[in-house]
């Protein structure tokens, strides 16, 4: 039985449409979820306040949501566009499903921190709600971006014709790209989420600190971003270079491990940042005297976690560019 | 396409490399986060101590790093030497 090149495409569409959306339903799921706990124990203490933690509670959600409604854009193209047929679309498509799928798993679950705590914070001290909802949106929209970097690199293998590039290796260059910015996503999302919980917490105990907390969270949400980011770049340089022509296994095998190898480093690295930058926040909130030794500390601690994930980042680039 | 055995003991030493380091990048990651999350938590509390606390944090970075190191080692003798 031979299968034409019609119902490979027709398998890979199907396959990558569900698992765009089956892992990007995680994420959004459980930081919701998170949320509405939140608000539940915010709305327990302090019921005269419910109409706001209420409405609180659904814009944190909106947000956490966004993630996986981008997974659901990526399912639906999958399911009813009519991809070019060639032998390298059926790759493209399973790539962009397991790129979106999987990179919206962490900003879902990352929003959802913030979200909660705002919540919290809302009972504690409804004064200050109106600069808690601020401090939310603004950690959440960077809780976003590693969900917002996988729809870009998704996007761009839907869009770019690889028809005109050798077969081999250009098949493993296209699934080591989703692969990359896929995985690479979950981190940065989680570790960005703790960093913005612990700002609102911070906000909300001592409106006076409300400053540099915020302006602190921004700096460890940054440090955070950054594996995504190198997983991001790892993920363009294998959908742009133009690689030579291969009857070989071992350089289309080089190609798919870079971008596991990047995908998956980065996970650990951006988790961990996030662990470090979330201490050294509430900590600033509770006293903002030591701020500059806690940022100095917060900044030496994420390096340190960070080399790991520049391992990674070496390690694909001489599987691309040397071996 | 005839594939022969150096090929694939080539590709398979690839794609350990790149699964040795992406894998192995998690735990010291995110076991440093923890160790750098407990020294901030320490200097909020006990300012004084942050020169010592620094130098107790870096160090436990540093053992907490040795199985990423491993993990290297091995991409780059898979990628190199075997």
């Amino acid at each position: 039985m031979a299968l034409d090149i019609q119902t490979w495409i027709k398998v890979a569409a199907f396959s990558g449409g569900g698992m765009a959306m089956g892992f990007g339903a995680i994420g959004a799921a459980i930081g919701e979820g998170l949320t509405a706990a939140s608000a539940n124990e915010a709305i327990g203490r302090n019921p005269k306040l419910s109409g706001d933690i209420f409405k609180s509670m659904l814009v944190g959600q909106a947000i956490a949501e966004s993630a996986s409604i981008f997974a659901l854009v990526i399912a639906m193209m999958l399911l009813f566009t009519n991809f070019p047929q060639n032998t390298m679309t059926p790759f493209v498509l399973i790539a962009a499903g397991l790129c979106m799928g999987l990179g919206a798993i962490g900003s879902g679950v990352g929003s959802g921190f913030p979200a909660g705590a705002a919540c919290r914070g809302m009972a504690r001290q409804p004064e200050v709600s109106g600069r808690l909802t601020t401090n939310m949106l603004i950690g959440s929209a960077v809780c976003q971006t590693p969900a917002i970097f996988s729809l870009v690199v998704a996007f761009i293998l839907l869009f770019t014709d690889f028809s005109v590039r050798p077969f081999s290796p250009t098949w493993a260059a296209i699934l080591g790209a989703g692969i990359s910015s896929g995985f690479g996503a979950i981190g940065s999302g989680l570790g960005g989420g703790l960093v913005a919980e612990a700002s609102c917490d911070g906000v909300s105990r001592q409106p006076e600190t409300a400053t540099p907390v915020t302006n602190v969270m921004l700096l460890g949400q940054a440090v955070t971003q950054t594996t995504a980011i190198y997983a991001l770049l790892v993920s363009f340089i294998l959908m742009f270079k133009a690689f030579p022509s291969t009857d070989l296994l071992a350089p289309p095998m080089a190609l798919l491990s870079a971008g596991i190898c990047m995908g998956i480093g980065a996970i650990g690295p951006a988790i961990g940042e996030g662990f470090a930058g979330r201490s050294a926040v509430a900590w600033i909130g509770r006293n903002q005297k030591h701020i500059a030794d806690l940022t100095r500390l917060m900044l030496v601690g994420q390096a340190v976690a960070e080399s790991t994930g520049i391992y990674s980042l070496v390690i694909a680039l001489v599987l691309i560019f040397v071996v | 396409m005839a594939i022969e055995g150096a090929d694939i003991v080539k590709a398979a030493a690839f794609l350990g490399a790149g699964i040795s380091m992406g894998v192995g990048a998690i735990g010291p990651g995110v076991g440093e986060g923890m160790a750098a999350a407990k020294a901030c938590e320490a200097i909020g509390k006990n300012p004084k101590e942050a020169g010592l606390l620094t130098r107790t944090m870096l160090v436990g970075q540093a053992v907490s790093e040795s199985t990423g190191i491993y993990s290297l080692v091995i991409a780059l003798l898979l990628l190199f030497v075997v």
